[in-house]
């Protein structure tokens, strides 16, 4: 098997540059923000927008309640009039557009049906072909037990797990620090860009799990990555070439949270948080997230996580000089709740 | 040119020879008989699949969860598909472990928030949506996607009715 050698961030961003002027393409404004390092021109901006009567007193959320409120907040994070035009600085209308959708935990608290759908319709409004737009975890099992209808029409949204037939891991081992690791041929070879579209949830072993967290869906091995905290594993994970090069944002499905016996869904520790939250950066959003999940178990009552034994430690490492993935500083993140 | 006779007897022969090589030459898994089938408890039905994960790929069912079974001494998890009258989903999982002291150390680490202890196993939790309960080294974990009005009492029956079957 050949073995890549991890680009460096110089390197990396010198190939954007040459890769979008000689596809004569039009530079991303979200996907640019993300790769300049923490704080040096503007904040990380995140935004939660929240609709304390999504569910109202439905067991799913309203679409037309979540279409809203995604609106809300990208065209909050866009500073945009109009509901469409966030999406034309996220994705260009020709690519293949992942969306990684978390589904581990079961219909109860799995990436929401409903806002997946909406976004699609955003995308398709942009100018994203259906067949351009992948809806993606690591099996078919998960997808369909989070109430996704298998499809790999290239006429249609795709829905497709990494175990189907003919898709599987690239042969391709990659390593970054402690993660040796095949990642998803969806990410690598499907996909030309990749919408992160996690939850927001506790995690037994990480503290928190949302965006970050998220790319252990992505790769064949995420068990050799638990250790510590998931620490450093979750950060080497996202220096992999191909998830730092195709990441362009995140939309995180915060309609329900979990801040206890996460990753699994325990509903006596779910509560509806009734919000969506949106950001380029990673490090912010999870960090962002961490700040919520403490607030709700003081509320409850639970010890904060690093008196639990889980601190989500992750979050700094992927902040530090040698990965630089966002930041987790609160005084470079503009945090702004609609 | 073959008669009839025998093109029936090659059929007969060739699913006999698939059978013998693929399932029906397995043994049923011994945790498949922990959950009651569909016609043994009222109003509870089953999906015919149980899915069983050895403690080396425990993760690929409950990701980093798997970590605090592993240094509890998971043997095996376990794990069925339910539905109560034909609307309320529900997985109902079961976790062998090497002792009562693992099933116990799991069951020790969840707050237990405002459950209530109904008499089920050695301990047992119950919330509006789920149960847990735990009886000798086994861990038995029922959760439900939807609310309703009868949940309570019908997971405490389909509760009850697991436990019978757990050894020891």
């Amino acid at each position: 098997m050949k073995r890549f050698a991890e680009k460096t961030r110089r390197d990396f961003l010198k190939g954007c540059a040459i890769g979008a002027l000689m596809a004569g393409a039009a530079p991303l404004a979200f996907a640019e923000d993300k790769v300049l390092p923490p704080g040096v021109n503007t904040k990380s901006k995140v935004v939660i927008a929240r609709d304390p009567s999504l569910y109202a007193a439905s067991a799913t959320p309203d679409s037309a309640r979540v279409l809203k409120l995604l609106d809300q907040a990208m065209q909050n994070f866009a500073e945009s009039p109009d509901p469409v035009t966030p999406w034309k600085k996220i994705v260009r209308a020709g690519e293949v557009v992942g969306l990684k959708v978390n589904t581990i935990a079961g219909p109860g608290l799995s990436t929401h049906p409903v806002l997946v759908e909406a976004i699609c319709e955003r995308l398709q409004q942009a100018g994203v072909k259906p067949g351009n737009i992948v809806v993606w975890d690591r099996t078919n099992h998960e997808l369909e037990r989070a109430g996704y209808m298998l499809s790999d029409d290239p006429n249609r949204v795709r829905f497709i797990g990494t175990d189907a037939k003919g898709v599987g891991y690239d042969e391709n081992v990659l390593t970054y620090g402690v993660a040796r690791t095949r990642l998803s041929n969806l990410l690598t070879r499907t996909c030309d860009c990749m919408i992160n579209l996690p939850i927001l949830k506790n995690h037994e072993g990480a503290g928190v799990t949302l965006a970050l967290k998220n790319m252990y869906g992505v790769n064949n091995n995420p068990d050799t990555l638990h250790h510590n905290n998931c620490c450093p594993g979750v950060a080497d994970l996202n220096m992999l070439a191909p998830i730092r090069n195709k990441f362009r944002f995140v939309i995180a499905d915060a309609m329900t949270g979990c801040f206890e016996g996460g990753p699994g869904y325990r509903p006596q520790y779910a509560w509806k948080y009734n919000g969506i939250m949106v950001a380029s950066d990673p490090v912010a959003i999870d960090h962002t997230a961490w700040q919520i999940i403490e607030r709700k178990r003081a509320e409850r009552g639970l010890k904060t996580l690093a008196d639990a034994g889980t601190p989500p430690k992750y979050i700094a490492v992927a902040a530090d000089a040698q990965h630089r993935l966002g930041t987790n500083d609160p005084s470079r993140i503009s945090l702004v709740e609609v | 040119m073959m008669t009839r006779f025998h093109r029936t007897t090659m059929r007969f022969m060739l699913m006999a020879a698939l059978c013998l090589t693929s399932g029906c030459r397995k043994h049923t898994p011994p945790s498949a008989n922990l959950f009651p089938t569909s016609s043994e408890v009222a109003g509870w039905s089953r999906e015919p699949e149980i899915r069983t994960f050895a403690p080396a790929r425990l993760s690929d069912y409950i990701d980093g969860d798997a970590e605090k079974y592993l240094r509890a001494g998971v043997k095996s998890a376990s794990t069925a598909d339910y539905q109560y009258k034909d609307k309320t989903q529900v997985v109902v999982d079961v976790y062998t472990m090497n002792s009562s002291e693992g099933a116990k150390s799991i069951f020790d680490s969840e707050p237990a928030m405002d459950a209530q202890t109904p008499t089920l196993g050695d301990a047992s939790r119950l919330y509006s949506q789920s149960l847990i309960f735990r009886k000798g080294p086994f861990l038995v974990r029922m959760v439900a996607y939807q609310e309703s009005p009868q949940l309570l009492q019908a997971m405490l029956e389909l509760g009850h009715a697991i436990e019978t079957k757990l050894p020891g």
